[in-house]
């Protein structure tokens, strides 16, 4: 162990680290400049107890109902060995649709390590030396078992999606059942699915790179499976990750130098969810976290930093900050405004529109009231 | 986001209680409009589960859908909100007045009234545009007839949906979007989609401020969220199991007492955002409205006529998706609306004014000269043009040359001559003026500034801006995929082309499948 994890085991507590998946991963891109966000999931610490310890509960609560058309439309979809999905998906990519395709569920067995052995083995088993061979095989992969390198500790991903072999290349398909009408998606969840897809592209090029493959098979387009309109019938579509891919790839780069970003975290913090409250919250307050309004929907201790944020305008939103010149602190703000408080030189400019804002409005409420 | 906006979110956070961003009323408020909260079904393609619609706080109707999944009775849905939607729609038609057009060479006729939907929030209008989207095209005939009322149903839904993205349109109006546009919370925007927490920002109950209000707002045991999204924890301990026990009731008795059940979950869910939906409308009501926003209104009429027209000669229902020119047409269109609303609520408003004045596009200055009897003769006939000179202490970042106007008088157009910075930051300001003098060389009394007077100039201008002009469909330019094909050739050509988008196969058919899959 190095010092390292030695370090984040200790910040963590007697527990197992929590589990990574492509969800967290992704997450992990929302707000890159959170050094107690970084920390906190680098150390592997749940999160989510955590919250509640400090008296913040996370509320991301999952309804039946969506879990259950979830599971369904998947299972429609991979039904009878994958043909239907086989033709979606060559069909999409413009490939002539293969007369026949192995069907290899990789989800059974034993324990994680060996499977994953088991689906990198599979995966690149009878690959051509060159990808240019058209007449080989096309093979669907259910359930790879994936591995990624997350701030230093091996991460294993277990994806319900199929790893397509296709003309010689990779494609990740990825189902998911929100519908697209008119070739119209929700665009928060299509930008989720794309962030998560790219997680499951570097995590298959990782893996070709480690058996001695080429990485590159792995093909940036990703092929989504949907409901199309108000049915159940799945269309697919091609979604290019190749910015989520640089952007997944920088911030776990970012993650695997945590070693720099702890030696600014004080010696005794911890996150040991067995720590009494006041502890936990002390210790948090002295890891700078960055919150923003979108925290809200992304990270389970969001509530505690939006609390801890109070009379900071970035809670307000990053753009209200910006409009208040930059200006961090709200009581800073109304003393440069009703010129309280004298700006320091580099505040001047700032200074003077919220001298100017503050003269206007109160113009403009006196002139009617 | 306006450094202004900006500011009285900081002033309503450091007091704890929203503040006024408007001091008049920029939407327009139908005296009877149709309140209609939707909830939908986790996990499904906009299907309904429950809806509450009416014109009045206590003439609210539930209507609910007791299996979602189920596709008669997702018409069956449909059908009920069409039966208090249409009567609703057709009671606008009544009286009509006319209205010149063309110079007054031609005359045309607007129904007197309109209607309006209030939703709750921006997804609530996503909603019914998908609503309409998924009834619009249904058959009344062939192997999956459905009530005429449905088709009717979605092509108003559609209209109303399709207006909701015209800016300053009052035809389907989101409330927390109309409540944020008068006030500022001390809360993110993403906060403020949630209803009762905006709600409880600027109406507080007795006894708590606007802050602490706003975070009991957010637990949705004590405030259920105002859909159309239901509480997960609502659907799993709750819906869950009525849905179930409606499903499992295999004799009358057992089904009527599994929907009441069902109901009054419902009822529970959607009652405490249908009081919020009329609290929130009188507090909208207590603002005068601005001068223009009845001349916005008769747009919305104006749209509201056409559109009974083209149905009343059996138009054929919107289409999925506009053609290259409908769309160009279309955004045209949104980009003049946004500006016309722009100005409008500038002119109508000194606070909405002040984020102008502050960043340089609008000033208020003293009148300290005047020569109202100025006549510019250099031209081939002599022509009045009195010149006013104002000293302010705003910044006015305007260049010489440019036309201004006053809100105040805004059929006078006021050139720049020069701008002069003078002593303690102020800044001169010469203005020439033209227009609303009356004829003559003579300006008519009161027509020209006169020292003292204290004007607002700015560059936003009212002035009529004629519309650009587009091809024929059959005109379409090749930069812009050339004419549509007659056929449906065109669309499985497109369709194979590379991108990296999101693309999605086309739709050969012209007529809808049934949905008949829907377990």
């Amino acid at each position: 162990m190095t010092s390292s994890e030695q370090r984040l085991a200790t910040i963590r507590g007697a527990v197992p680290p929590q589990r990574h998946n492509a969800r967290t991963i992704a997450a992990l891109t929302g707000n890159p400049g959170c050094t107690r966000r970084a920390v906190l999931d680098g150390a592997g610490v749940d999160k989510p107890l955590l919250a509640e310890r400090v008296g913040f509960p996370a509320r991301f609560g999952q309804s039946r109902f969506a879990i259950t058309r979830g599971n369904v439309f998947e299972a429609q979809v991979k039904a009878d060995g994958g043909v239907e999905l086989l033709r979606l998906v060559a069909e999409r990519l413009g490939v002539p649709v293969p007369a026949a395709a192995s069907w290899t569920d990789l989800g059974d067995g034993d324990d994680p390590a060996g499977r994953a052995r088991r689906s990198a083995a599979l995966l690149t088993e009878a690959l051509p030396p060159a990808p240019t061979d058209h007449d080989e095989p096309a093979a669907l992969f259910d359930h790879p078992m994936l591995g990624l390198e997350v701030a230093g500790q091996r991460v294993h991903l277990e994806p319900d999606l199929v790893a397509a072999r296709l003309a010689g290349r990779f494609h990740v398909v990825e189902i998911k059942s929100f519908p697209v009408i008119d070739g119209q998606a929700d665009p928060a969840k299509l930008a989720a699915a794309a962030v998560q897809s790219a997680v499951y592209v570097l995590a298959l090029r990782e893996l070709l790179a480690a058996q001695s493959v080429d990485p590159q098979l792995v093909s940036p387009e990703v092929v989504l499976v949907c409901p199309r309109d108000f049915t159940n019938q799945p269309v697919a579509h091609l979604l290019d990750v190749r910015k989520q891919l640089l952007v997944v790839r920088r911030q776990l780069d970012r993650m695997d130098r945590l070693d720099t970003l702890l030696t600014d975290v004080p010696a005794d913090f911890t996150a040991d969810p067995a720590a009494d409250p006041e502890t936990l919250a002390g210790s948090l307050a002295q890891v700078p976290a960055r919150y923003a309004p979108e925290c809200l929907a992304s990270c389970e201790l969001a509530y505690f930093c939006r609390h801890e944020a109070r009379g900071q305008t970035g809670a307000l939103g990053r753009p209200v900050r910006e409009a208040l010149g930059g200006i961090a602190d709200l009581d800073e703000v109304l003393a440069l405004a009703g010129g309280q408080r004298a700006a320091d030189p580099e505040q001047e400019e700032a200074a003077a529109l919220l001298r100017a804002a503050a003269r206007l409005r109160a113009d403009a409420l006196t002139a009617t009231a | 986001m306006s450094t202004l906006r900006a500011f009285a979110a900081a002033q309503a956070l450091a007091a704890g209680a929203a503040q006024p961003v408007a001091t008049v009323r920029h939407l327009h408020l139908s005296r009877r409009p149709l309140v209609l909260i939707p909830l939908s079904m986790a996990g499904e393609a906009n299907a309904p589960l429950a809806a509450m619609v009416g014109s009045a706080p206590g003439d609210g109707r539930l209507l609910i859908v007791p299996q979602p999944r189920n596709r008669d009775q997702r018409f069956a849905f449909a059908t009920e909100l069409a039966a208090t939607l249409l009567p609703y729609v057709d009671a606008h038609r009544t009286g009509t007045e006319a209205v010149s057009v063309d110079r007054g060479r031609d005359v045309r006729y607007r129904y007197l009234d309109a209607p309006q939907l209030l939703v709750p929030n921006p997804a609530g209008v996503t909603f019914l545009r998908l609503l309409g989207r998924s009834t619009r095209f249904r058959r009344i005939d062939g192997e999956y007839p459905v009530p005429p009322q449905v088709p009717l149903l979605g092509r108003w839904l559609t209209f109303f949906a399709e207006r909701a993205e015209h800016p300053g349109s009052s035809a389907l109006v989101a409330m927390t979007q109309a409540l944020t546009l008068h006030w500022a919370t001390g809360q993110s925007a993403v906060e403020d989609l949630h209803l009762p927490a905006l709600l409880s920002w600027i109406a507080p109950p007795a006894g708590l401020s606007g802050a602490e209000a706003a975070a009991r707002a957010e637990d949705p045991s004590v405030c259920p969220p105002a859909g159309p999204a239901t509480d997960p924890e609502f659907d799993n301990q709750l819906l869950a199991p009525a849905i179930e026990a409606y499903a499992a009731a295999d004799d009358e008795t057992a089904r009527v007492e599994a929907y009441a059940q069902l109901e009054g979950l419902l009822r529970d869910q959607l009652t405490p955002t249908w009081e919020l939906m009329w609290r929130g409308l009188g507090l909208l009501r207590a603002l005068e409205p601005g001068a223009r926003v009845s001349g916005r209104w008769d747009g919305d009429r104006d749209a509201f006529t056409a559109y009974a027209d083209h149905l009343a000669d059996g138009g054929a229902p919107q289409p999925r998706r506009d053609g290259a020119v409908a769309a160009a047409a279309r955004l045209h269109r949104l980009e003049r609306a946004a500006e016309t609303y722009a100005v409008q609520r500038a002119y109508d408003d000194p606070l909405v004014m002040a984020e102008h004045r502050l960043t340089g596009e609008a000033f208020v200055g003293e009148v300290v000269l005047a020569d109202p009897t100025r006549v510019d003769d250099s031209g081939r006939r002599p022509v009045l043009r009195p010149r006013i000179q104002l000293v302010t202490t705003e910044p006015v970042l305007v260049p010489v040359g440019a036309s201004m106007s006053s809100p105040t008088r805004p059929g006078q157009k006021a050139r720049v001559v020069f701008v002069t910075p003078a002593a303690d930051g102020k800044v001169e300001v010469v203005l020439e003026l033209s227009g609303g003098m009356g004829r003559g060389l003579t300006a008519t009394p009161g027509s020209v500034p006169e020292v003292g007077q204290r004007l607002c100039y700015t560059t936003l201008s009212e002035a009529y801006v004629p519309g650009g002009a587009f091809p024929a469909v059959e005109e379409t330019p090749w930069t812009h995929g050339g004419p549509p094909a007659a056929g449906p050739a065109a669309d499985s050509a497109t369709d194979g082309a590379a991108g990296g988008a999101l693309r999605v196969a086309a739709e050969l058919k012209p007529e809808p499948e049934p949905d008949e899959e829907w377990a």
